[in-house]
């Protein structure tokens, strides 16, 4: 049979978001790939430059609906650059705290969204039952389940209520024996290795050259992340490490982010011991920025998260750049699956964890 | 203690033909009809019949009893409840086959509309004649060949011939690719499953239902000494249903629907049916061939033979939903490698092994 | 570069203005791990090319542009895993003109982020493998993000 291109999607089952994924296939082989991205293109950078500062708080979240905290964040820390204010100490516990809690909530939807692409529906089920738990502890923080407005220019919002931190103990320690279950459904599951084992392997040099960071480039050997490399907030003070895999293969990929739910249940654990009880949590910031630049980025759950913004003297951003570290990884796609097997794509794509809202923005 | 069918069957046609339409044909003047009616050949003639439509009516509910059975426990399985329509939730089938009925049935323009109808009828076809086959009990069965083991096993090799023309009817791409994974899928696990009957075959000495389950009742359920057998007939009968772990050719992640995408309205119904119309047959042979059909330890004598035979029926196809709720799906290359590399070595140590326990006297 | 050898944002400045001495300036903001540079349009591609090789930046992290209503700008944020640096270049550009030596080559991770600022902006980068529309559609004339191009919001 020819080689043909078949589009999968836009309108796709499969590809989580908005995109299309265009294939080249030689039968059941995958000889070329091309994503064709922009479907959800709401041109956000634009209309960052007519709205004040604090306006575009909420617009950030929406950049990623999965893990909308870490990009209001990273918003708020390329602001306080520019503005150069310094956030008091407990808003910067309490904004890694939520930061930890939204990676595991984003980490969750992934694994859910992998089941159903592999053809296990229980794994779905499963961990939307556990991210139920998170949102609650979010919506009773700030008020929302996933778009929080929460961050703020100088600190976060408001501080907990009460009990919070004990109905957050409760939740990690019930989530705990729960990832036992997940681990136990996947990992001991020969179909599940069978299907991830030794798919798409990515050596570490190429990772770092094509641009990936995150889960993938650490699945792939690289020991890079960014809160230990570069680190913001107070994830200096913290006792934790990075979590790497040697291989560079789906399993490798999908180990990454378990061990990273792990390692974030004990940071959130570390950061309930050390956070300081009583402080400020918001500095006014002033409603001008002065000419100039700031530049802030983070670990993203998917990868590194950057914002430049260029001020100039007036209320409004003169330029509001975005780096999403999807808009990376899936120009780097068609590295991972040439040579694969079309049934393989739905492996391979679903441990990438896409989301169409912070590659097109 | 089982219900015959035929002796109640017969008897009731016998009743109606001769005492209640013949007479009133006799009372009206018609004469040569009364007498034409009663005589064996058109008594036999509706007989059969009438037992055919009872057993087909029987296997049909036990069908849609799978589809409740399916959905609740795999709802239990994922930490859900499953349907709730009705008492349990067992008027949601009906529900569904209502709403299947009313929907509007659209053919695809480029699809060759001959190849696009009889594919489905083909295929439902043969599962429900499938069904003529398989006794539920000494006294409940449609028909009593000597090849009863090989007729059913040929029917259901008939289907990927069915799959494939309906895949390549549809005039779409990815149809076409999931016809060619199911033909390849099933035909590649054909081979295990008839190899691991062979050895059943060996040791009850005949092809007939009744006599494999009759040596069952007299020796032992087959499972024991064919344990092997049991294995690979049940994987491959699983394969041969297309379901998960080996749903490939219906992966909804990739290929929407698989060949069936462009079917809609009843046709889809139809298709929908022949899958758990399969999936019983595939559950009664096991229960049959492995689980001694109906036999009971002798305390257990007053439950009906046929009620055994079901509960049997309905505990291996729970299993077989068990499995699917665990598993995820296998990659079609592995599915073909699982089937010729490490089944079909399997079925036939399996067959040696019959054939050691035979020659040694052993049953 | 010869492994394992990690520079300081001292040392890699002090690098850079014995290779580059007239193209390039420093700025005077001090952030740790942080570089602020200007360069030359012309300099670009030998400067990033001198940073890959010999500093170990191996990761593009961000290329975009900015309208200044007089000028074009590029940014491009390069960052070092092994020196945990990150670098920020800018580049002025002609209006008029807007091209300029595509990175892309060096580091694969700077393709699309090329591309996107060619959609957005109309700049130019020479020796892009494929410089296309991304997130509009092909067959658009205009570049949105310019601040001359009309949008409709008042």
């Amino acid at each position: 049979m020819a080689e043909m291109w078949i589009n999968m999607g836009p309108q796709h089952p499969m590809t989580h978001g908005l995109w299309n994924m265009r294939i080249k296939v030689d039968g059941e082989t995958i000889t070329d790939a091309e994503p064709v991205i922009g479907y959800l293109h709401r041109g956000w950078e634009k209309m960052t430059e007519d709205r004040r500062y604090p306006q575009i708080i909420p617009m950030s979240d929406r950049l990623c609906y999965g893990s909308s905290f870490t990009w209001s964040h990273v918003y708020c820390m390329a602001v306080e650059d520019l503005m150069g204010i310094e956030v008091p100490e407990k808003a910067k516990y309490i904004r890694a705290m939520s930061d930890e809690l939204q990676r595991i909530g984003n980490h969750l939807m992934w694994l859910a969204a992998i089941g159903p692409d592999l053809g296990n529906l229980t794994i779905f089920l499963y961990a939307l039952r556990e991210r139920e738990m998170f949102l609650d502890l979010f919506q009773s923080l700030c008020g929302a389940r996933m778009t929080y407005n929460y961050c703020r220019i100088g600190g976060v919002r408001n501080d907990a209520p009460p009990n919070w931190d004990r109905d957050l103990v409760r939740t990690l320690d019930y989530f705990e024996k729960r990832m036992n279950e997940y681990e136990e459904l996947v990992d001991r599951n020969k179909v599940f290795r069978m299907r991830m084992e030794d798919l798409a392997p990515l050596s570490g040099k190429d990772a770092v050259n094509l641009g990936i960071t995150g889960p993938t480039l650490r699945g792939s050997g690289v020991k890079y992340d960014i809160r230990q490399n570069d680190p913001y907030e107070i994830y200096d003070e913290l006792d934790w490490h990075m979590c790497t895999a040697d291989e560079g293969d789906t399993y490798a990929r999908y180990r990454v982010r378990m061990d990273e739910m792990r390692m974030s249940v004990q940071i959130v654990r570390d950061i309930l011991k050390k956070m300081p009880k009583t402080g400020p949590i918001r500095v006014k910031p002033p409603r001008n920025a002065p000419v100039g630049t700031g530049m802030a980025r983070m670990e993203d759950p998917r990868g590194e998260s950057l914002m430049y913004v260029i001020g100039d003297g007036t209320d409004k951003p003169y330029r509001l750049s975005v780096r999403s570290p999807l808009f990376v990884i899936l120009s780097a796609s068609p590295v991972l699956l040439r040579g694969n097997k079309i049934a393989d794509l739905p492996s391979i794509l679903g441990m990438i964890d896409v989301c169409m809202g912070e590659t097109d923005r | 203690m089982y219900l015959d069918i035929w002796q109640l069957l017969t008897g009731l046609v016998h009743w109606l033909m001769v005492n209640i339409i013949g007479a009133i044909l006799g009372w009206i003047g018609f004469h040569g009809v009364e007498h034409w009616l009663g005589t064996p050949g058109v008594l036999n003639f509706v007989t059969i019949i009438v037992v055919g439509l009872v057993v087909f009516i029987v296997g049909m509910l036990v069908s849609i009893t799978l589809i409740w059975q399916e959905r609740k426990e795999l709802g239990r399985l994922m930490d859900r409840r499953g349907t709730q329509v009705g008492p349990i939730g067992l008027f949601q089938n009906f529900a569904d086959a209502l709403k299947v009925l009313v929907k509007e049935h659209i053919v695809p323009e480029a699809a060759d509309s001959m190849v696009y109808n009889v594919a489905p009828v083909i295929i439902i076809g043969v599962s429900l004649m499938m069904m003529v086959t398989i006794p539920y009990s000494p006294g409940f069965y449609m028909s009593n060949s000597q090849l009863s083991v090989l007729l059913t096993l040929a029917l259901f090799g008939v289907v990927p011939f069915a799959v494939l023309l309906g895949g390549w009817a549809s005039n779409n791409k990815y149809t076409l690719i999931g016809g060619m994974r199911a033909a390849a899928q099933i035909i590649a696990y054909e081979v295990p499953l008839l190899l691991s009957v062979v050895g059943v075959v060996i040791l009850a000495g005949s092809l007939n239902f009744f006599d494999i389950v009759a040596w069952q009742q007299s020796h032992v359920w087959l499972v024991l000494p064919m344990i092997i057998g049991a294995i690979v007939f049940t994987i491959s009968m699983i394969a041969e249903l297309e379901r998960v772990p080996f749903d490939l050719p219906e992966a909804e992640a990739e290929l929407v629907e698989g060949w069936g995408t462009e079917y809609g309205g009843m046709r889809f119904g139809l298709i929908m049916m022949s899958e758990y119309a399969r999936g019983f047959i595939g559950s009664s042979m096991i229960t049959l061939l492995f689980l001694g059909g109906w036999d009971m330890p002798a305390f257990l004598n007053f439950i009906p033979d046929g009620i055994w035979f079901l509960a049997k029926v309905f505990i291996v196809f729970g299993i077989i939903i068990w499995i699917r709720g665990a598993l995820p799906r296998v990659r079609t290359d592995q599915i073909l490698n699982l089937g010729w590399r490490r089944l079909l070595p399997l079925a036939v140590v399996n067959i040696a092994i019959a054939i050691a326990f035979k020659t040694l006297g052993w049953f | 570069m010869e492994e394992n050898v990690t520079y300081t944002v001292e040392q890699v400045k002090s690098k850079i203005s014995e290779a580059f001495p007239a193209a390039v300036k420093f700025e005077s903001k001090a952030k740790p791990r942080r570089l602020f540079m200007t360069a030359d349009k012309g300099s670009l591609f030998n400067l990033c090319k001198f940073m890959k090789d010999q500093l170990g930046f191996d990761h593009c992290s961000l290329v975009s542009g900015v309208d200044r209503c007089d000028r074009m700008q590029v940014v491009y944020h390069i960052s070092s895993f092994s020196n945990n640096i990150t670098a920020e270049i800018v580049v002025d550009i002609p209006r008029d003109n807007p091209e300029i030596d595509a990175i892309t080559p060096l580091w694969e991770g700077a393709n699309w982020h090329e591309r996107e600022t060619y959609d957005m902006f109309g700049i130019i980068f020479k020796g892009h493998p494929k410089l296309e529309r991304l997130l509009l559609p092909a067959d658009y004339t205009f570049f949105p993000m310019r601040k001359d191009c009309d949008t409709g919001r008042h």
